[in-house]
């Protein structure tokens, strides 16, 4: 009985549109023709089945995971597709998540942070069904919308919170700001303001990946890089010259696309000739996959094999997850163009609700655990906030540090110092 | 028809001196009494644009070869014994800046080189030919053609830890690159608080060739210099190009070094033993005491060919070859002004917006008080560069208006 529901969860749902031209995606997503998951690649692309479930059509609306729950016997909790640890792991991350980006929005109209602020509400299973699979050393490249992918990836909420408040104690030190999220040491390499720039940083971090072993001797090194980036940035040209370095030099790397329909106000069918982003891998030479990004549970499948892929040295892939964001682009933006009934059907498949009611359903956690994280989460945000708020603005003196790794960078001044030598520049007073 | 070189032998001659007292010369990392013998009969090569080489030489640049030992005034020679005991070794620019590459990639294991048919063709300017058979065609690796992609793939590995050298087949062909080499290279550093350094060296041919057509002789320079977070180097010398290439790739910062299509058969005696040029100083070509001609690259050589006239004429020019384009090294130059107090600058950028007027307003603001004159500013002409020989000509500053200059500087 639970998991008649589980499947009624799990079971796609069409995509009507707001817009009279149909959506492409009742077309079979995945064709299911060897019992690879994966589609459109070329015969010698295709991978070997996964040990773990087959996947096949399901009438028409593409790979249904909860075949494989249906299939196999109902109360074995083998046949789940997360333990419990598991399940609490992505349920704190996506709700981290939201409300963090909740929290944002409450900073944002008290004038706590300024700029342009992308928030990500909708979105989280992509984020946490990818980044949860990683290691530390695995890097993550996003675009400006990319609070969440840092606190997936580990950065502390505190540092991100900082980061917006302007404050020194920032995880980039008050630098940059709602769109440029970095970490060195958790492998967050940013944080992009303009769409598609960092697509060609992530594939340098790959290429860095397949270099350290295969140049630097270190055979061990297998790290990945995800890029994540929206529907709008495939338009766009360093996103198809990155796909054809990738598949040439099969660098360990998983393109992530976030496909919300919405480049702020251009919807995608609009500015896109083949809407069906995943059929752009397989023209590159990678496999291109459809899934549903609003089920964490799926885009967790599909990630851990595009991961793993990346990880043999196989090569890249290409995901394209169909997400929504449940804000507008913005906190500017006053989201007027997208239709209600369009927001009110994705709402309903709120990722979070979603897999609180498989949790529940499938009795790996109970509602009182899942109501403590909740809790423990407000308190993680709150927390975040007071730190943020406490913190110091940054000094003057901070003004010039960074520019250069090395201030000699700053030349030489007419008496024959290096301007970096002057006190003026240690007070960030100096004129450069 | 072969066009001389003007006055290659006589600029190779003049080689940078030894260090004045302009700076501390502990902070080159060569013997600072270091010096080079005067070169008598200077090589003269003749660079055709289609890249074959011979030695022609006209009536004018024998005549010039004549007057190098008694234009150039080098600096006295030290003894034999002070200079190194290795005889040095003899190549053209882009052998030099080929072998401080491969002295580089010898030297660490991280240094990589991306571009446009570096690895197997060698590098349509040969700078790179051999490279792949020594290193491996992932260490020298041959992009696709897609300049604003590879330039980022460099930014990220250079962010995960490698060094890599991005050339662009033509500098002109990083205005592609352009959203990466702001956005990226020069402002990463800074927007993720200092976390990630981005130790990339951005290099390439530029400037105005032998009727190359207005998109292959264009002066990036002079649109690169507004990114904060950058520095930019321009090589003149086979000296100081292997030089500049070593220092950039040692340094934490990103370096745009911008080399010129024309002068990659210059050829020069350079030591054996290891050495860099600092990123961050001018060169002074020729001490004087009359005017301050600051200029960089090419130019250089029309400088000193201008200068031999000059000195016929009873004039003492100081040039100084800036190299460092961004920062400037306001303590040479300054040092020049307050003793010359007159200057011209002498580039082949555009008039408007080039480093002439950066460097213009720079020597304005902090040594406006020890000039005598307001400072004369010779660039190209703001027009695209025509492919007709003769227009071409006239778009480029050339060796006599130069001397007019000095001369009308003077009076």
């Amino acid at each position: 009985m639970a998991f008649s529901t589980a499947t009624a969860y799990f079971a796609p749902q069409p995509f009507p549109l707001n817009t009279a031209s149909p959506r492409s995606h009742d077309n079979p997503l995945i064709t299911p023709a060897s019992a690879s998951p994966f589609f459109g690649s070329t015969p010698k692309l295709r991978l070997s089945p996964s040990p773990k479930f087959n996947l096949h059509r399901r009438s028409g609306s593409g790979v249904s995971v909860s075949q494989v729950v249906k299939e196999k016997k109902p109360k074995s909790t083998r046949s789940l597709l997360i333990t419990k640890d598991e399940g609490l792991e992505l349920y704190e991350d996506m709700v981290l998540g939201r409300a963090f980006e909740d929290m944002c929005a409450q900073m944002y109209y008290r004038g706590k942070m300024f700029g342009f602020v992308h928030l990500y509400n909708g979105q989280e299973a992509v984020s946490t069904g990818f980044i949860k699979l990683l290691k530390q050393q695995d890097s993550v490249v996003s675009t400006y919308r990319d609070h969440v992918h840092a606190l997936s990836k580990g950065v502390p909420a505190r540092a991100v919170m900082s980061e917006l408040f302007g404050k020194t104690t920032g995880c980039c030190r008050g630098q940059g700001g709602s769109m440029h999220m970095f970490s060195r040491e958790h492998n967050v390499l940013g944080g992009f303001a303009f769409i598609g720039e960092g697509i060609p940083v992530a594939t340098g971090a790959a290429f860095t990946s397949k270099y350290t072993r295969e140049v630097l001797k270190e055979v061990d090194c297998d790290h990945v890089t995800l890029a994540f980036f929206g529907d709008g940035t495939c338009n766009n040209g360093q996103f198809f010259e990155c796909l054809n370095m990738a598949a040439l030099w099969k660098l360990p790397i998983v393109f992530v696309v976030e496909n919300n329909l919405w480049a702020i106000g251009m919807s995608h069918l609009r500015s896109t000739s083949d809407p069906q982003i995943y059929n752009k891998g397989p023209a590159f030479g990678m496999p291109g996959i459809h899934v549903d990004g609003m089920d964490v549970l799926k885009v967790r499948e599909v990630a851990k094999e595009a991961i793993a892929r990346a990880r043999r040295g196989e090569g890249p892939t290409l995901v394209e997850c169909e997400t929504y964001r449940f804000r507008g682009h913005s906190l500017a933006d006053p989201d007027e163009l997208r239709d209600p009934a369009e927001k009110e059907r994705y709402a309903a498949r709120d990722p979070i609700k979603a897999l609180k009611k498989y949790i529940i359903e499938s009795n790996l956690a109970s509602e009182a655990e899942l109501k403590a994280i909740d809790k423990k989460i407000d308190e993680v945000v709150e927390d975040a906030v007071e730190f943020a708020d406490e913190s110091p603005v940054p000094p003057r003196s901070q003004l010039l540090e960074n520019v250069f790794a090395d201030p000699k960078g700053f030349g030489i001044g007419p008496d024959g110092r290096y301007r970096c030598a002057d006190p003026k520049f240690t007070e960030g007073t100096a004129h450069v | 028809m072969a066009t001389s070189f003007h006055g290659v032998g006589a600029a190779v001659a003049a080689l940078s001196s030894s260090p004045s007292n302009s700076f501390d010369s502990k902070k080159l990392l060569c013997s600072p009494r270091r010096s080079f013998p005067v070169r008598k009969g200077a090589s003269f090569v003749v660079a055709r644009s289609d890249g074959s080489v011979n030695f022609d030489l006209n009536p004018k640049a024998r005549r010039a070869q004549q007057l190098i030992v008694n234009a150039v005034a080098t600096k006295s020679d030290s003894s034999p014994a002070s200079s190194s005991s290795k005889p040095g070794h003899e190549l053209l620019l882009f052998e030099a800046l080929r072998e401080g590459l491969e002295e580089e990639m010898d030297r660490d294991p991280r240094v990589c080189v991306m571009g446009e048919d570096v690895g197997h063709y060698g590098g349509s300017y040969k700078v790179t030919r051999g490279l792949a058979e020594k290193f491996g065609d992932l260490r020298v690796l041959d992009t696709p053609i897609a300049e604003n992609s590879f330039t980022g793939m460099g930014i990220g590995a250079a962010m995960t830890g490698l060094r890599p050298v991005v050339e662009g087949m033509n500098m002109g062909f990083l205005l592609l690159a352009f959203n990466q080499i702001s956005n990226n290279c020069g402002m990463l550093h800074y927007t993720s608080g200092g976390q990630f350094t981005i130790p990339i060296v951005i290099r390439g041919p530029g400037g105005v060739g032998r009727q190359l057509g207005a998109e292959h002789s264009q002066r990036l320079e002079s649109y690169f210099q507004s990114i904060p977070g950058i520095q930019m180097v321009a090589c003149s010398t086979p000296y100081n190009a292997k030089g500049l290439m070593k220092a950039a790739i040692r340094s934490e910062n990103p370096v745009i070094l911008f080399e010129h299509v024309l002068l990659y058969n210059l050829k020069e005696r350079i030591p054996d033993e290891d050495y860099i040029c600092n990123l961050e100083e001018a060169e002074m070509v020729r001490p004087g005491e009359h005017v301050t001609i600051l200029t960089y690259s090419r130019m250089r050589y029309h400088v000193m060919q201008a200068a031999k006239t000059l000195v016929n004429k009873g004039y003492d020019p100081e040039v100084i070859d800036i190299r460092s384009l961004k920062p400037f090294d306001l303590h040479t130059i300054g040092n020049s002004v307050k003793k010359t107090h007159r200057v011209l600058i002498v580039e082949e950028c555009m008039r408007t917006g080039g480093i002439g007027a950066s460097l213009t307003a720079a020597v304005t603001e902090n040594f406006h008080d020890y000039l005598d004159a307001p400072i004369m500013c010779l660039s190209s002409q703001d027009v695209p560069t025509p492919y007709a020989g003769t227009l071409e000509e006239w778009t480029v500053v050339q060796p006599a208006q130069i001397v007019t200059a000095v001369e009308q500087l003077c009076k």
